[in-house]
């Protein structure tokens, strides 16, 4: 399942990712793989999504979100 | 003055880095340059207890060594750089200890890179609050350096970090953490031929970010370019193998050292707050709230310092010509160099309220829940959700709004917002469009309700947004980045604002716009005063001696006959003769050589065509009398043919030219400042001048 799909409120786990240009950005703001991650909002116009991922907030648009791919 | 240490802080975005930046330094700082990036580079001294003074250098915030954006290059540049001017002999590495996971991803990149360090763990009070315990002692065993914990809002460990600092040797104490010969063999031995780096990841650093690196020479990178190839060297796996082991590194030793009691409270208090700030209804009528307040502040309460400012300026120019002996050298001094001061310091209001609301926005954290909200919107004309504040901030001045667009990381996304920003209606337009429409547009009610003037007006301003918007678009389409428009942002807890920070931000802006903007200011304004005082040989004087004659002393009043003369002087002054040789130019917009001067001397901004065009037209500028410019240029006519010449074809026209036109030095002299290249306040005057040509002349051949 994609991060982009999740609801806020839900959770998951990252597996991996599927852009490594993507990924190596994703790794350095602490979004690793085995990482739980939670879905907190969406912003008001439906894009970009916050994310509470090893104890802070990150705001990611969906784009982004979806080359996460949770366990 | 020099220090006997260089030191550099860096550290992650949000870790209070600028605060304890301003503790160890106060006011004893000063911005510059980098070269190459629109950043500052923001140098402060310090006295340590030893007696020996620290020059302390701000590096921008980022979270890895690899950039996303080239003002985070600067970081790299500097560190691995030994014979760069910033280079340190320490780093003071601030980390968040309520984050420190992340937080020292930062740390150990930089750490490899061998020079001495000591870390510094911030906002130690907030992480005890929320629970989290850290082992120093142990973490500063497993590190290898010295760890010292702070909170440098409360000025607390502030003492403790100098007191470490003058006792850190000159010789690294740090383990490498990655094995950079185990990664890539053979690739330190091959680099180091190229270039002596003292550290092996250094190497590994070069290989990955040589195209970018202003100081290689382009021998060295194509010799690296080749070790690459060799290497069969795949940047991107690197890194992320790279990322991986050193978190496993950082996980290790903080499974040892680091205590989590219970879940942080502080994190759900924020984020109670996020749920009103980003709602969906609330959200939005809150920013537009705040955005008003802004908006209202900077347009009415500086005008009240604002007039004092000019005022002040008036009667110094009374003085100087009243005290001094009359002649050039006073008329230059009073009325060139005098009035350009003024024109500089009259927007020091604007820029300081702006500036404060603007920092206290992004210190309590609500500057990026903006982005947040607006990113969507924003990002399809190829703006920024931060884009938002400057462009509205444009409606009272586009100089402190340009200045306000350094918070924008995104390097595409903040060029499009300084090249649109000038479009958005700006208060010196006001003057200009009352005076225009009150000649084109009748003050008639339509349904007894609506006024036909402020209705034109509302359409101007309509106009300047929508061609704000169209702008942006087009230039999304044609600027090039080589950034890869990533929107992976933190949101940071929210906090209080603290007031010294504000204070401090408010200082600097207004300090570096007077010195670095002012400069250009008040070159252009002088050249300005000359054009508009001065002609060749004695042009002025023979078109002003015509009124000392019998038939006008007999017909005007003294003072009708003065205005006459000042008008005959501006006419035959060079920009009376500019004026004239523009005349082919501008005749298919409808302008004739006397709209030239104004066009001219509006230069050094809008509003200054209601004085010229008072000049012209024989009305004295010291009286407010818009009515009787309004009367004279009513009448005005075409000696040849007879016609009136302030037309509506021609009025509106004039309106349109300058709804587009960069008529503002003070503007060019900002965009100059903040883009530090010629090129783009270039780029934006051509634009905007043949956008307004264009229009203009639309408007004109249609209605005429």
């Amino acid at each position: 399942m994609k991060l982009s799909e999740l609801e806020p409120g839900q959770s998951g786990i990252i597996e991996k990712f599927t852009d490594l240009e993507m990924s190596v950005k994703l790794m350095e703001m602490g979004c690793l793989p085995g990482e739980f991650i939670q879905v907190e909002r969406i912003a008001p116009l439906g894009d970009p999504m916050a994310i509470t991922v090893s104890g802070y907030q990150l705001s990611l648009r969906k784009r982004e979100a979806s080359t996460i791919i949770l366990k | 003055m020099k220090g006997d240490l260089k030191i550099a802080l860096v550290g992650n975005p949000n870790t209070g880095k600028s605060t304890l930046f301003n503790s160890l330094t106060g006011l004893n700082q000063k911005v510059g340059n980098f070269p190459g990036v629109t950043v500052d580079k923001k140098i402060g001294y310090c006295k340590l207890f030893d007696g020996r003074k620290a020059q302390i250098i701000d590096l921008p915030g980022t979270y890895s060594l690899y950039p996303k954006s080239k003002d985070e290059c600067i970081v790299m540049e500097t560190l691995v750089d030994e014979r760069n001017t910033a280079h340190p002999d320490l780093i003071i590495f601030i980390a968040d200890a309520t984050n420190l996971k992340r937080n020292l991803l930062l740390y150990t990149q930089v750490a490899d890179l061998k020079i001495p360090i000591v870390l510094a763990l911030n906002m130690m009070d907030l992480a005890i609050q929320s629970g989290i315990e850290i082992a120093i002692d142990a973490l500063s065993s497993k590190l290898g350096v010295q760890v010292v914990p702070i909170s440098a809002r409360n000025d607390n460990g502030i003492d403790r970090l100098k007191q470490v600092i003058g006792y850190t040797g000159n010789i690294s104490t740090q383990e490498d953490i990655i094995a950079v010969e185990e990664l890539m063999p053979g690739l330190v031995e091959q680099v180091r031929e190229v270039i002596p780096v003292r550290a092996p990841y250094a190497a590994l650093q070069l290989t990955h970010q040589y195209e970018q690196l202003s100081f290689l020479s382009t021998v060295a990178k194509n010799r690296i370019q080749k070790i690459k190839e060799t290497c069969s060297f795949h940047s991107q796996q690197v890194q992320a193998a790279e990322i991986i082991a050193r978190y496993n590194f950082i996980n290790d030793i903080l499974f040892d050292t680091l205590r989590l009691k219970e879940s942080a409270k502080r994190e759900t208090w924020s984020n109670r707050i996020d749920q009103v700030l980003t709602h969906k209804v609330f959200g939005f009528f809150i920013f537009f709230g705040i955005l008003f307040l802004i908006f209202q502040s900077i347009f009415a309460w500086s005008a009240y310092p604002m007039d004092l400012i000019k005022e002040l300026f008036d009667h110094l120019r009374d003085f100087g010509h009243r005290l001094l002996p009359a002649g050039v050298l006073t008329n230059l001094l009073v009325d060139g160099v005098l009035a350009g001061l003024s024109g500089v310091l009259v927007f020091i209001p604007q820029i300081a309220i702006l500036f404060g609301f603007i920092s206290i926005l992004e210190d309590t954290g609500y500057m990026s829940r903006v982005t947040f909200m607006m990113d969507k919107l924003m990002r399809k004309v190829g703006l920024n959700g931060k884009s938002v504040v400057p462009l509205v901030s444009g409606f009272a001045c586009a100089v402190p709004s340009i200045m306000s667009t350094r918070n924008i990381e995104n390097w595409k996304d903040r060029m499009i917002t300084i090249l649109v920003t000038p479009l958005v209606s700006c208060s010196a337009r006001l003057p200009v469009y009352t005076l225009l429409i009150s000649l084109a547009v009748p003050s008639k009610r339509i349904g007894g309700m609506i006024n036909m003037q402020g209705l034109a007006l509302m359409a101007m301003y309509v106009l300047s947004i929508a061609s704000a918007v169209v702008v942006a678009w087009l230039f999304k389409q044609v600027l090039r980045s080589r950034e890869r428009g990533y929107f992976i942002m933190e949101l940071p807890v929210y906090r209080m604002p603290r007031w010294n920070t504000i204070f401090l931000t408010v200082y600097q802006k207004v300090k570096t716009f007077v010195l670095e903007a002012g400069q250009v200011i008040i070159a252009v304004s002088i050249i300005l005063w000359v054009l508009a005082s001065y002609g060749p040989s004695d042009h002025q004087q023979r078109a002003e001696e015509v009124y000392q004659s019998a038939v006008y002393t007999k017909q005007y009043t003294a003072q009708e006959i003065e205005h006459l003369k000042a008008s005959a002087r501006l006419e035959n002054s060079y920009a009376g003769i500019l004026g004239r040789a523009m005349e082919p130019i501008i005749k298919p917009l409808g302008f004739d050589w006397k709209i030239g001067i104004a066009l001219i001397t509006s230069f050094a901004a809008r509003e200054v065509f209601v004085g010229t065009m008072a000049v012209i037209y024989n009305v004295g500028t010291d009286e407010s009398n818009s009515i009787s410019i309004q009367e004279k240029m009513q009448s005005a006519k075409d000696i040849s043919t007879g016609s009136p010449i302030f037309t509506p074809a021609v009025t509106w026209s004039l309106m349109i030219f300058y709804a587009f036109a960069m008529q503002c030095m003070s503007t060019l002299a900002i965009v100059y400042r903040e883009t530090k290249s010629l090129k783009w306040p270039v780029i934006q005057f051509g634009y905007m001048t043949g956008m307004a040509y264009l229009a203009s002349l639309v408007v004109y051949q249609l209605f005429k």
